[in-house]
């Protein structure tokens, strides 16, 4: 890359000791509370809870119509929550309970028996055996009632219609061979840059960050090429091999957290005779464990969440494919049915989610490792 | 850019047996890079330039040649390919101030302290950058629907009679795709967050003496101390925007709809590839798109020298 020197780079990867080493407070010496703090506090936590409120709303949302009937979300005019119309079993017919304004003035809930444009004439449910009631006025005009009733059932069928559990089987196979393979080769390559001094080594290791701004473009025609030549479109494999050769974000995480460890236990090792390879698997990564947890967590969602690579090489299986891919193949014969559609997208992003909940500190922390130092 | 090392003479390092034979172990543990970085970086890299000066075709009905700079011609008289470049441009005015700035000040609020329970805002605002970006989009695309979308109906509620039909129309079809990316905030807010806590606490204190106000602050410590890190997010920010594609292609199925608003430089470029199959032309489309981002890194390298302000520089 003309024009851009190791230095420049340097600077972008080289600020641990800006940011990484210094607390920000030191534990325990908060100032004291000042008068008006009471206040800022919580005009301050407001707005942050009313920011998450419309943040996460999305969500919300996708769980309400995920259980709401086809029926509900193409008639106007029903409720937000997820409900079905109140009826009442007269003669063999389910009819639909409706808030009528009598002449009286009451407002009674009657059972609509023959809808009408102009009259319609209903059943007074309280007593069924009375003569029906003639209304005057356009029913439609009327207010339905509704009652909750969650269509828990739009799970059951998308997992059949998506055939979710080989979808989530491939998933989950590509997830963990491709983080395995990516654990193996960045240990190495980071264990290299870390601990090794050898000719070329800044400027190795400034083309592998320089790789992270390379666009996608420049290289998948020729590799797409290679793939097809070698028959891997269609297989797992251009998407699982790639992984043991290591990538520039994972490297860098490793190599990071790995120069953090001091080198006197690496000097005590080897004193001992034991070898490079040796030092790396009962020194270092017995201490480098946080590190490899967050690339292991990184790369799983990742990969559970990669839409490229499985749209180039796996669209013509949907035998193999993944659940982002199977999602999308779903919108396209689904898409009339947004309950549907919303059950499936829920059904794709809650392992990711949970496994984040569960996941988040080491989650975090491997950000800012990456982020901060790059 | 590793740990500090003995200083060593000008030129050639000099490396005693035992060096070399460490040495040779660091070639070997990043052996597989290496191999990695030849095989699926280096050498298709080069053959894509080759392949802009060729004839490559996936059906391959003429036969293979030198075509010298004839998809360079095609390239500059090919409307198509301005015209999606300036949707990328356009899109990428708005959208990237938004993916600079809005996690910034997410940031900022989540690092007050007057914030209360911080750590599950900060779980919870990070949580949507998990999704897996096909489910977001079926998740937003319901979310701005013009009538049963909650954001047309909290804009209902609140007054606004004919809210935007956010993914229909091409004049509110860009910020529509910037609010679905607002699920993406997680990472930088991450990364911004880290940065706040890396700038020491006697800056501030130094300002509050000085009588600084809330604003002073921020404009004459936090934003310079940041810079660095503003400045690595609007690297990535550049180089990502300029790739932009795959949600519109999600969303519109690769059409372009409404009236070729979302005809992406990407998508035409992969709509060479693998609709047209002409590989040639995407290649040299490629190596177009590599060139804008290289340039536009280096403008920002070098105006970096301007405003990016490195504390912790001892050189």
């Amino acid at each position: 890359m003309a024009g851009v020197s190791a230095a420049d780079l340097e600077d972008l990867t080289a600020r641990p000791r800006l940011f990484g080493r210094r607390r920000a407070r030191v534990v325990g010496s908060r100032p004291p509370r000042e008068r008006g703090d009471r206040t800022r506090s919580f005009v301050l936590t407001l707005i942050a809870v009313v920011g998450l409120a419309l943040f996460l709303s999305p969500m919300l949302r996708s769980v309400v119509y995920a259980v709401k009937s086809t029926d509900q979300i193409t008639q106007a005019g029903t409720p937000l929550w997820p409900a079905d119309p109140v009826t009442f079993g007269y003669e063999g017919k389910e009819l639909p309970l409706l808030m009528v304004p009598l002449p009286d003035g009451s407002t009674r809930q009657l059972a609509l028996l023959e809808p009408g444009r102009k009259s319609s004439t209903f059943i007074d449910p309280a007593a069924p055996d009375a003569a029906p009631i003639a209304w005057q006025g356009s029913w439609r005009t009327l207010e339905q009632i509704w009652q909750f009733a969650p269509h828990w059932e739009n799970f059951a069928k998308v997992w059949d219609l998506i055939d979710y559990p080989r979808l989530l089987f491939n998933t989950l196979a590509i997830a963990i061979i491709s983080t395995i393979g990516t654990l193996l080769s960045c240990t190495l390559v980071a264990y290299g840059f870390a601990r090794f001094r050898f000719p070329g080594r800044s400027f190795l290791f400034t083309l592998l960050i320089a790789t992270i701004f390379l666009p996608t473009a420049v290289t998948i025609i020729p590799t797409y090429t290679i793939f097809q030549k070698l028959g891997w479109v269609g297989t797992w494999l251009p998407l699982l091999v790639p992984t043991f050769f290591a990538n520039a974000y994972d490297v860098f995480l490793m190599r990071q957290y790995f120069m953090t460890i001091p080198t006197e236990m690496d000097e005590a090792a080897a004193i001992d005779g034991a070898g490079p390879f040796r030092t790396l698997v009962s020194v270092i990564l017995p201490q480098a464990w946080p590190v490899v947890i967050a690339v292991a967590i990184f790369h799983l969602v990742y990969a559970w969440n990669d839409f490229f690579g499985p749209l180039i090489y796996l669209s013509s299986n949907p035998d193999i494919q993944t659940i982002a891919l199977g999602l999308q193949r779903f919108n396209g014969v689904h898409y009339r049915d947004p309950g549907l559609i919303q059950a499936g997208t829920l059904m794709t992003l809650i392992i990711p989610v949970v496994a984040f909940l569960f996941t988040q500190r080491f989650f975090t922390r491997g950000i800012v490792i990456t982020g901060v130092d790059k | 850019m590793t740990a500090p090392s003995v200083a060593r003479p000008r030129g050639r390092p000099r490396f005693s047996g035992l060096a070399w034979r460490r040495a040779r172990w660091g070639y070997v543990f990043i052996a597989p890079w290496i191999v990695g970085f030849l095989a699926f970086t280096a050498f298709p890299m080069i053959a894509t330039l080759a392949f802009t000066f060729t004839n490559v075709n996936l059906n391959q009905a003429e036969p293979l040649q030198f075509v010298g700079l004839r998809n360079y011609e095609t390239l500059v008289s090919d409307q198509r390919t301005w015209d999606s470049l300036a949707v990328t441009l356009k899109f990428a005015l708005l959208a990237l101030p938004v993916a600079v700035c809005l996690p910034f000040v997410v940031a900022l609020l989540l690092h007050s302290r007057h914030l209360r329970g911080s750590g599950a805002f900060r779980v919870l605002f990070f949580l949507p950058y998990v999704v897996p970006f096909v489910a977001g989009v079926f998740v937003w695309q319901g979310m701005l629907s013009a009538d049963t979308g909650w954001v047309n109906g909290l804009l209902k509620f609140i007054g606004i009679s004919h809210p935007p039909d956010w993914l229909q129309d091409p004049a509110w079809i860009y910020p529509g795709l910037v609010i679905m990316g607002l699920w993406g905030i997680g990472g930088g807010m991450i990364i911004y967050l880290a940065g706040l806590k890396g700038i020491p606490s006697d800056l501030y204190e130094a300002a509050k003496i000085d009588g600084a106000g809330a604003f002073a602050t921020l404009r004459h410590i936090t934003i310079p101390m940041m810079s660095p890190v503003i400045f690595f997010t609007i690297v990535l920010g550049v180089v990502d925007v300029l790739q932009y594609f795959l949600v519109p292609l999600v969303l519109k199925n690769g059409t372009g709809e409404p009236g070729g608003s979302t005809n992406f430089f990407n998508l035409y470029l992969y709509q060479n590839f693998f609709t047209f199959q002409n590989m040639s032309y995407g290649a040299t489309l490629a190596w177009l798109l590599f060139a804008i981002s290289l340039g536009l890194t280096l403008l920002l390298f070098r105006s970096a020298r301007h405003w990016v302000y490195y504390a912790g520089e001892a050189r």
